[in-house]
């Protein structure tokens, strides 16, 4: 199960001392179910704010975002979340911290059968014997890994992805990128990925979308038409290469520099 | 070969200590109304050793209601404290004073506001002088959780109270350990300071005043060994429950 999202003239200001910050101005998205969009932009754009809009931590301002058609009013069991920090609870083994979810939403599930689904997510993941272990005990790209995995035990209709590969080496980064990939192919979810890695967008998703400086708006929607089937080496084919200067050119655009 | 030293070292030092102790006494040629040396001590213990237990008893199970009471009131407070602001920014400078105000001054006020009530004011004092560290610890854990341990929850619909319990007050237990570290030797410390100071007292702490009003040196000096086992044997009992409940947070060495 996979729900589309919608954002409709979502526009949103934060209360601060020294007056209303705008973040997100008359802004517009649809994302088809079970696509995979990534958002990119400038620093401090109001991405962020996206996410827990989404997740319904948050109501906007003005305007309204549907999932499955139906208006988000707050927080709901249909929707996963995973951050740059992976925030695993240290007390907790891997296998616990990845069934957290479960503990909330899945009371209908026996304990066995939520030990199941954590183990089998784990090992698509490459964590196969690292159930037991602590969060303390594994590297930073093995816990972003479990992070991953708590993010969809729960099966949600929606991920929300907010830079989870953004602390991680170059190398780690692209195995997990790999990764995500695979758990696209075993679980159905509509997909937000916030990221500053324009490669990571074009691998990544199906349609990039660029923010403009504080107070996003949508200023450019980029489809990256690579097909399902990607490799790392595709990022260096012609295809790629123009996706991404174009993506370059768009940032560039948002910081507002001039492009010649 | 790691058991013996983890047993034989803390042994060491503390025979070398008796004996500098004992070293300074002779080489002073202190008389017993001076200072007393380690070796007066067994025969103070043997000759009052009834007292010793009554009074230990005494001492140790105020200390541990007051600690408890110190416990269920400083989390409560700071739990109000870690979760609103407003609480926070009113209760902190009204703790602040509270907890700065020396406690031996303290005694007189409670001594005469229950007047022979030597088992509450003694507990009372235990109390007040143990529960500002739980507090400060427990809100000062509740208020830097951050926000995505909040949020991963929350996201799914979680009540506040399902936060709290999964993910705020365990990430908060090595801070409150470490807090209940140092109440609990400040709770011992403030039943010693009301059996001391009031009139009439029970426990170790009236023992040592015994000896004081009857010149018994040897005794007072007892009472303080007594004293500080009975603090170690309190310190590592909260050492164990750390172990227990908060484990986790210990790291291997290296």
């Amino acid at each position: 199960m996979s729900l589309p999202i919608s954002l409709e003239h979502v526009t949103h200001a934060y209360r601060t001392a020294s007056g209303p910050l705008p973040v997100l101005d008359d802004l517009s998205i649809d994302m088809p179910e079970g696509s995979f969009t990534a958002v990119v932009g400038p620093s401090g754009c109001g991405k962020s704010t996206l996410t827990r809009l989404v997740a319904g931590l948050m109501k906007p301002d003005q305007g309204i975002v549907r999932l499955g058609g139906q208006p988000v009013t707050g927080p709901r069991s249909t929707v996963g979340m995973a951050f740059q920090n992976p925030v695993l609870l240290e007390w907790r083994t891997i296998l616990q911290n990845v069934m957290l979810p479960l503990e909330i939403v899945a009371s209908g599930m026996s304990k066995t059968q939520q030990q199941d689904r954590a183990r089998d997510l784990l090992a698509v993941v490459g964590l196969e014997g690292f159930e037991d272990k602590k969060p303390s005990e594994l590297s930073g790209g093995m816990r972003q890994r479990a992070s991953l995995c708590r993010s969809i035990v729960h099966r949600p209709e929606v991920l929300i992805l907010d830079e989870p590969f953004g602390a991680l080496d170059a190398f780690t980064r692209e195995d997990l990128w790999q990764t995500m990939h695979d758990l696209r192919r075993e679980e159905s979810f509509t997909c937000v990925l916030i990221t500053h890695d324009l490669r990571e967008s074009v691998f990544l998703s199906d349609r990039t979308v660029v923010f403009s400086a504080r107070p996003a708006r949508a200023q450019k929607v980029v489809e990256i038409d690579l097909g399902d089937q990607r490799g790392l080496d595709d990022l260096y084919a012609p295809r790629a290469v123009e996706l991404l200067a174009e993506l370059r050119r768009e940032i560039q655009i948002a910081q507002g520099r001039d492009v010649a | 070969m790691r058991s013996l030293r983890q047993v034989g070292v803390p042994l060491a030092a503390m025979i070398a200590f008796l004996l500098a102790w004992e070293l300074l006494v002779w080489a002073n040629g202190w008389p017993n109304f001076v200072m007393a040396s380690p070796s007066d001590l067994p025969p103070a213990f043997a000759r009052y050793w009834e007292l010793f237990l009554t009074g230990s008893w005494q001492t140790l199970w105020r200390t541990m209601v007051g600690l408890a009471l110190a416990v269920v009131f400083g989390i409560l407070l700071g739990m109000i404290m870690g979760f609103s602001r407003l609480a926070r920014e009113a209760l902190y400078p009204l703790l602040v004073g509270f907890n700065a105000v020396p406690k031996a001054t303290v005694v007189p006020i409670i001594a005469l506001l229950f007047i022979g009530q030597h088992d509450l004011n003694t507990v009372l004092m235990a109390f007040m002088i143990s529960f500002f560290p739980i507090a400060v610890s427990i809100s000062i854990g509740l208020s830097t959780l951050e926000p995505e341990y909040r949020d991963i929850l929350r996201s799914l619909g979680a009540s506040n109270t399902t936060i709290f319990w999964k993910i705020a007050l365990p990430k908060t237990l090595p801070e409150f350990f470490g807090a209940l570290k140092v109440s609990v030797t400040l709770a011992f410390i403030g039943t010693n300071l009301m059996e001391i100071i009031s009139p009439h007292g029970r426990g170790l702490g009236a023992l040592f005043d015994s000896g004081r009003t009857n010149a018994d040196y040897p005794l007072m000096f007892a009472v303080l060994i007594a004293l500080a086992l009975l603090g170690i044997a309190l310190f590592y009992v909260v050492v164990f429950l750390e172990r227990i409940f908060a484990g986790w947070a210990e790291r291997s060495p290296g």
